[in-house]
């Protein structure tokens, strides 16, 4: 090796290329994007509770029954813990495993595609009761959990994504900084369901 | 950068400099005229844009003050005036002076930090367009008859759907959601370059202040501004889907509309504000040949306005009959953000006071502010006792109030930053005299403008009539005010002629004209693409005045800091700005382009109720998204993103 090769190799730049150090700009992106969006939900929750306490008892309003709970408690149990193969995946491509990576978010796939499919079960039994246009109750009922399984949708979008890249190439600290984006993201759409569970289906309830 | 004949390590040789610019030029192609991602073309776009924007919403002020003049003068119709006014308050609130100032963050962040680009170039690019675009399809809706009519604060239940029929308000919710896209995407990206990008040594308590607020200013962005496009959510699916939110009649509740405007409403008017003070805090100490005074409280007051702006939103509501115990909370917090602000105002007195005063174009604008912006101030107080808000709410005073805050705290210091950073943006110095003839005519319109509405507005003239009764006391007032308004508009006339001029015929200008202390200054004028040759090492506060600084980009730089090898700049780390690794970064690409054209597409369906244009629209985000993030096929040392070490 040369002097001018020896010194390139031990200097910062040398000594730091083999492992990303520090937090990326991915993360802090990712982090911030996270953030603003949890914003959103914050307010619209919030105006939730504003119009319902504004609006006074009975809630829900015009003699609509207080919310079923079996399938939403079912379909808690099954987006929640949709982020343990995320997290999964997420060991095994840093060490590697692309079968790990690709079956990870299969499973994480299949999970949060059984929610979608459930919140469609649960529109069609409510759609005959009420809907968005009855009253405020059926516009904030619906209008929140549209607006998750929308973000459930755009998480869906990311893995599917995340699959198709895995099948083409490489898993170097790219791949893994893209891996990481996803599971934060998926991380929170799971978070945020637990919050509108709470606000839409046992709220109600208290 | 001074030698010619340096060996490889010991700064930028001839070789290093010829690989520089082989990799970050952008070949002048009408491709890459719509392809850049340099962030000094995209800042200097944003800045036109919001300037043609601004002038746009400034002649629509013009033809409200031509009707004003006289009472009972029949130049607009009601009609015509509702739309334009407000699209004149929407368009200098959204399009105008926050894309202004995203545009001097744009071009100005990386360079104050020593960076080679923002954090997320293409995102950059994507986030201009979007403005464009946005900005575009709300001013199209005022030739097409169906631009917005409900004041630009669109209070429910006038903008209802009953009350407001027809495409109007649906151009404004539509219009500030895509607009939003843009702002928050921008705000991200000013971030996260100001925590990773900074050159090595460059720790918080050394960070320019301009930067400080810009970092500030994304924060409130990021949690305001999604409430405000619930809001328009709400209002668009109420208008459009027949949603209840807004109808009492089904349970819904008007009130909701104002809270979260506000919500989202008062960290806006910081928002605008805060990036201006940041421009004076930067142009100021440069005119008083001194460092600024109260650094590190001035970094507290605009972190401690930030946070606070969040608490006082009641007081834009205390006309609406809510309880009086959130009254009494609103008003004292709305009292106690004028002490950071007033820290501020003592800060930049304290630096002329101490300073050696050189009196140029920049300095005055800033003196303009100083003025200007106090006054608004003190009626600003005045707004926080219940009392009187009750008495003036909805009339001219407020109208005279929020004008000297947001001309005197944000235009003045905008064109103190034009003509002070106008030789870093242009390469060319604009003439002295012109300028002082343009800040005469601007301070002197402007004041003539918004000083009579105070007096007009204590008489009881309401804000938002198209006409209004003779022998009311209101008409000398009033005709005041609309002769300023033209002696304000040809001082800004002058300003853009005073641009032109300096573009056509202005002198070459040197790297630095001023003797400004901020890395900006360190660099040649315009900046070539790749900004710094070598990524500076800073040492203070003050990097230019410092000679420790200055001599990390000379003879002896090191090759870890030049990344010669590819398009490349550093990672530092958040807080100390300690040296971690370089990265590459991407090159010119149309995908940010053709995703804002995708959201257009999203946009124009909903409006025109054509929901599978929208959805098509979306599928063609979603792939160019897809296609943008998709890995190109590398080897795994080019996956890594890692750019060789320097120079060899």
């Amino acid at each position: 090796m040369t002097p001018d090769g020896i010194r390139t190799a031990f200097g910062p730049a040398g000594l730091t290329t083999e492992e990303p150090v520090g937090r990326s700009t991915a993360w802090w992106g990712v982090t911030l994007f996270v953030a603003t969006e949890g914003t959103v939900f914050a307010a619209l929750l919030g105006s939730y509770f504003y119009l319902r306490f504004q609006h006074g008892a009975p809630w829900p309003p015009d003699g609509i029954a207080r919310p079923e709970l079996l399938l939403p408690l079912i379909m808690t149990a099954v987006l929640v813990p949709s982020s343990l193969p995320v997290v999964w995946a997420e060991s095994g491509i840093r060490r590697g495993r692309r079968w790990q990576l690709r079956a990870g978010l299969l499973a994480t796939l299949a999970m949060g595609g059984t929610f979608l499919g459930l919140q469609g079960v649960e529109y069609h039994g409510l759609l005959r009761e009420f809907t968005v246009t009855t009253n405020v109750y059926g516009s904030l009922f619906y209008v929140i959990t549209t607006f998750h399984g929308a973000h459930v949708t755009v998480g869906l979008l990311m893995v599917c994504w995340l699959l198709a890249a895995s099948l083409h190439d490489g898993s170097g600290a790219r791949r893994r900084e893209q891996v990481r984006v996803v599971a934060y993201y998926w991380h929170f759409v799971d978070a945020v369901w637990v919050a509108v569970l709470f606000t839409v289906y046992l709220s109600p309830r208290l | 950068m001074a030698s010619s004949t340096a060996a490889c390590d010991t700064g930028p040789g001839p070789e290093a400099m010829a690989s520089l610019s082989r990799h970050w030029a952008e070949a002048p192609t009408l491709r890459n005229w719509f392809a850049t991602v340099d962030h000094k073309r995209i800042g200097r776009r944003y800045l036109v844009t919001a300037g043609v924007f601004f002038g746009l919403a400034g002649a629509s002020a013009v033809a409200l003050r031509t009707q004003l003049a006289g009472p009972e003068a029949g130049i607009l119709s009601a009609w015509e005036y509702n739309q334009l006014f407000t699209m004149h308050g929407t368009a200098m609130i959204f399009l105008f002076s926050t894309p202004m100032l995203f545009g001097f963050g744009n071009f100005l962040v990386p360079l104050m930090i020593g960076a080679r680009d923002m954090a997320f170039p293409r995102l950059n690019a994507f986030g201009y367009w979007v403005f464009l675009f946005a900005g575009l399809f709300m001013w199209a809706s005022v030739p097409a008859g169906a631009a917005p009519d409900g004041g630009w604060f669109a209070y429910v239940p006038l903008t209802d759907e009953r009350n407001s029929p027809g495409l109007h308000l649906d151009v404004y919710t539509l219009g500030l959601l895509f607009l939003g896209v843009s702002t928050t995407a921008g705000a991200i990206n000013f971030i996260v370059t100001a925590l990773k990008l900074r050159a090595p040594g460059m720790s918080l308590n050394r960070v320019p202040i301009f930067v400080w607020a810009v970092v500030a200013t994304s924060f409130m962005v990021l949690f305001a501004l999604p409430v405000l496009n619930l809001d328009n959510v709400l209002l668009f699916l109420d208008r459009r889907f027949d949603t209840r939110f807004f109808d009492p009649g089904r349970g819904g509740n008007v009130l909701l509309w104002q809270h979260l405007f506000w919500i989202f409403g008062h960290p806006d008017v910081y928002i605008i504000v805060m990036p201006a003070l940041g421009i004076v805090s930067a142009v100021l100490p440069v005119f008083c040949r001194r460092g600024i005074v109260g650094y590190p409280l001035i970094v507290f007051s605009i972190v401690a306005i930030a946070i606070i702006s969040f608490g006082v939103w009641v007081h834009h509501m205390f006309a609406t009959g809510l309880p009086q115990l959130s009254y009494g909370f609103f008003s004292a917090a709305s009292t106690i953000i004028t002490i950071p602000s007033g820290l501020q105002i003592f800060a930049w007195l304290a630096t002329m006071l101490t300073g050696r005063i050189v009196v140029r174009v920049p300095f005055l604008f800033v003196v303009g502010f100083l003025v200007t912006f106090v006054v608004g101030g003190v009626t600003g107080v005045m707004f926080a006792l219940t009392a009187f808000d009750q008495q003036i709410t909805d009339t001219y005073f407020v109208v005279a109030h929020f004008h000297y805050v947001l001309f005197g705290g944000a235009v003045f210091p905008i064109l103190a930053g034009l003509y002070y950073w106008l030789p870093k943006l242009t390469g060319r110095m604009a003439g002295e005299r012109l300028g002082r003839w343009a800040f005469g005519l601007v301070f002197v319109g402007m004041n003539l403008t918004f000083l009579p509405m105070h007096v007009s507005g204590l008489l009881g003239m309401p804000r938002r009539v198209y006409t209004y009764p003779g022998g009311l006391g209101w008409d000398p007032w009033n005709l005041l005010a609309t002769v300023g308004a033209y002696v304000l508009a040809v001082g800004l006339l002058l300003v853009v002629a005073g641009v032109i001029h300096a573009l056509r015929r202005g002198e070459p200008a040197p790297d630095d004209p001023w003797g400004g202390d901020s890395l900006e200054w360190a660099t040649s004028s315009p900046p070539k693409p790749y900004n710094f040759p070598v990524i500076p090492r800073v040492h203070s506060l003050h990097p230019v005045w410092d000679p420790r600084t200055a001599e990390s980009t000379g003879l002896g730089a090191d090759g870890d800091r030049i990344l010669a090898e590819g398009r490349g700049t550093l990672l530092t780390s958040e807080l100390d700005g300690r040296y971690e690794r370089a990265v590459r970064m991407p090159q010119e690409t149309l995908k940010p382009l053709v995703a804002a054209l995708g959201l257009l597409i999203v946009f124009l369906g909903l409006l025109l109720a054509g929901y599978w244009v929208a959805a098509a629209g979306a599928a063609l985000v979603v792939v160019t998204l897809g296609a943008w993030l998709w890995p190109p096929r590398q080897t795994p040392e080019e996956a890594d993103p890692a750019v060789g070490g320097g120079a060899v």
